[in-house]
């Protein structure tokens, strides 16, 4: 009897000890978040909101063009944004200014942030931003308009098939007091 | 008589009819339950795949939309995964486990019912979400976002189901380490163990580990389809590839956890059936420890494509590879095991060697999708279907019927049908081939997979797969009605029918007593 009673207490204390554990690791699985973010901010694989620092000795290819079609859209929140020319062309290397506006329909402060998205998704490598409205939130008053510029250049090492690419950019509402 | 009915006499009291299912707490009728719930959701899971195999038995849409050509993919794979494969083996664990260490039930036995129970309610939501409107969930048994992000009420359903298997996984095996630690007969040490009680403990501690990891990641999808988080939705800065890894992260260990036991099972009966003591014993032990280990540093391999730094693919990659090495001292010790062994060939050594064969191939597979360049090309073709059927269908399910035909006479005490059995094994290992070896041509052709229609120079080998396929399927019918059989009547077995088994199991009487081992044996 008294063996099977110990035999019942080692068994209790292991669930708990087993129970722990699980629990532990459904927290691990929330923790791969942060973890994962801090790994492409460090590894600088996922820095698409950081400018670009511009290499000086960037030449301009002139044998070629490439057709740059912009894109905006906003999700869940009253603003208007677009950007004020739907595409323009430059030849790799050589820096451009292409510029957006944002205006708030609402009648109440709302600050967003853009998150870029860009199509081939190689363009990534490739797009050098020096400035760009997505590198910090944006807080527009009621009904306040804003026009705000991207400045980038495509680096000339992009692969010749390339000759049309997208930028697009969302925005999306912050918390407010965020 | 009194002699025999002391066997339980005294503790005969469980209530009868369905009372006695519902409320049960012992061991082997919980077993029963795991394993007939899982042959269901294997009849359920194969009828989806019979779905998916009619539709492409030709080019063009003939029976299927596009649509519920997705749900029957999707929920193919979930049922046959969380409804049939891994249920089985906890039904063999609650079985087998506590007999084979000498223990007189589970350690909780409460918790073993709970566990049981929470199944069928998980299954009856997958199946039901069918009928919801928006149907069920589309996305793939790996539900990426953004389409899970984006679907009804059926992908609502799906997570809540995985939330209650993962509980009940995780409840079982808690269940599974605490008996197997905790309650051996004296003198069994942990190198004593059969291997299949090893391979069971090194599983059940893969599953606390990653099955908590899926639930927080379904928990996260819910949280955003729902209540207003952005962990995988690009528009609110989250990332839809961090879905992938948090997913993989599970997923890959949970490959293992679906065929470790099966390699316990294999390790049992290839000793028993060439009479000879498992070759490399403590190396079995240590190369499953390291399967499980390496297991959870590989899972981006299933993410080649997603647009990761080369280091990463090659670290990826040479991990995969590196699993393999554990793998083949498996196969070795037990190829060696059979080497000069008095071998006989009766079902469950039949399909054990059927296992063996093609268990291989699919490793050999599995070697061909790490390797990063190859992988960039068959990435969602099928030869990804054909690789992971290998492994999980003659891998997981062959030693699942190997380990059910080798037990059975101790459940029912009763000797199954040998000629049908072996008919079962012949047809279920050519039709298997049929089926899923021509998709390794499919898939290096290019055919992608999860698609419901194919351009026309695939046509061929698609029909040649759908008839593999639905000869498959019926030949598992016949399975079916071999169990019936053995349980109904057939020819009486002994307490130790295959006079090479050496574990616990057989020294009791067949069929295996209501309770057993009250009192735990000695192991000198
Ligand atoms: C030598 C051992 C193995 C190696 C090297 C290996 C490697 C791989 C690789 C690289 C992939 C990804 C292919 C792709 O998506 O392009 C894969 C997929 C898969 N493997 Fe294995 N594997 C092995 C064993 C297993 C085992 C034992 C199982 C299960 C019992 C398994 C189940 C799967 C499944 C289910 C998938 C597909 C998941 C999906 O995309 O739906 N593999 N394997
Ligand atoms: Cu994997």
């Amino acid at each position: 009897m008294t063996q099977s009673v110990t035999k019942t207490n080692t068994n209790v204390a292991m669930l708990k000890k087993l129970l722990v554990f699980t629990v532990v690791m459904f927290g691990f699985g929330y923790a791969l978040v942060p973890m994962y973010e801090r790994f492409c901010e460090v590894t600088g694989i996922n820095n698409l909101l950081q400018p670009d620092v511009l290499d000086k000795n960037i030449k301009v290819d002139m044998t070629r063009m490439i057709a740059i079609e912009l894109d905006a859209n906003v999700r869940g929140m009253p603003w208007k944004f677009k950007p004020l020319q739907a595409s323009v062309k430059i030849h790799p290397g050589e820096s451009i200014e292409v510029m957006y506006e944002i205006r708030n329909d609402s009648d109440q402060e709302i600050s967003g942030q853009a998150i870029p998205s860009y199509s081939p998704r190689l363009l990534e490598k490739y797009l050098k931003k020096f400035e760009c409205f997505c590198f910090t939130k944006q807080v527009l008053k009621p009904g306040e308009v804003r026009q705000m510029p991207v400045k980038f250049v495509i680096d000339p090492q992009i692969p010749v098939d390339i000759n049309t690419v997208t930028i697009s950019y969302t925005f999306f509402a912050l918390e407010p007091g965020m | 008589m009194a002699v025999v009915q002391d066997v339980h006499g005294h503790h005969d009291h469980h209530p009868s009819g369905i009372m006695r299912w519902v409320t049960t707490t012992n061991h082997k009728d919980i077993g029963t339950m795991y394993l007939w719930f899982s042959f269901a959701m294997f009849l359920t899971g194969g009828f989806l795949a019979m779905g998916i195999r009619a539709e492409l038995f030709m080019p063009g849409i003939q029976i299927l939309e596009p649509e519920l050509f997705n749900s029957f993919t999707t929920l193919h794979g979930l049922i046959m995964v969380f409804g049939a494969i891994m249920p089985a083996f906890v039904g063999l664990a609650n079985w087998q486990v506590p007999m084979m260490i000498g223990a007189p039930d589970m350690a909780f036995a409460r918790m073993n019912n709970w566990s049981f129970w929470l199944l069928p309610v998980a299954g009856s939501l997958l199946i039901s979400s069918f009928f919801v409107p928006g149907g069920a969930a589309a996305g793939g048994w790996t539900f990426y976002p953004p389409l899970s992000a984006q679907g009804g009420l059926g992908v609502d359903m799906m997570i809540f189901a995985i939330h209650i298997l993962g509980a009940s996984s995780i409840m079982g095996a808690i269940n599974i380490i605490t008996t197997i630690l905790n309650m051996r007969a004296p003198g069994m040490t942990l190198m004593k163990m059969p291997m299949f009680v090893w391979t069971w403990l090194i599983t059940a501690y893969l599953l606390v580990l990653v099955m908590p990891v899926l639930a927080g990641t379904v928990t996260m999808l819910l949280t955003d389809r729902h209540f207003g988080t952005s962990f995988f939705n690009a528009a609110g800065g989250g990332d839809p590839v961090l879905f992938q890894h948090v997913f993989w992260f599970f997923g890959h260990p949970e490959v293992y956890i679906m065929i470790l036991p099966a390699f316990g099972i294999v390790s049992e009966i290839i000793p028993t059936f060439s009479r000879k003591p498992l070759f490399g014993y403590s190396s079995m032990v240590y190369a499953t420890a390291s399967i499980a280990i390496l297991s959870c540093v590989v899972w981006a391999h299933h993410m080649f494509t997603v647009g990761m730094p080369a280091v990463g693919q090659l670290f990826f990659m040479y991990a995969t590879m590196l699993i393999a090495v554990p793998t083949g001292v498996k196969v070795f010790n037990w190829t060696a095991t059979m080497w000069r062994g008095s071998m006989t060939f009766e079902t469950p050594m039949l399909f054990s060697i059927g296992f063996i064969f093609l268990f291989v191939i699919g490793g050999f597979s599995g070697v061909v999708c790490a390797i990063v360049p190859i992988d960039i090309q068959v990435q969602d073709t099928y030869y990804v279907i054909a690789h992971f059927h290998y492994v999980l269908v003659s891998g997981a399910l062959f030693a699942i019927f190997a380990g059910v035909y080798y037990w059975l006479p101790k459940w029912c005490g009763r000797m199954y049908d040998e000629k049908l059995a072996k008919m079962h094994f012949w047809l279920s290992m050519i039709f298997f081939n049929v089926a899923f070896f021509v998709q390794h041509f499919l898939g290096l052709a290019g055919m992608p997979r999860r698609i419901p229609d194919y351009s026309l120079q695939f046509a061929d080998f698609n029909m040649i797969s759908s008839i593999g396929a639905f000869g498959f399927g019926l030949s598992q019918l016949l399975f079916l009605y071999i169990v019936i059989k053995c349980i109904r009547g057939g020819e009486k077995a002994a307490d130790k029918p295959w006079d090479g088994g050496t574990t616990l199991e057989w020294t009791l009487p067949s069929p295996a007593p209501y309770h057993s081992f009250e009192t735990p044996p000695v192991i000198k």
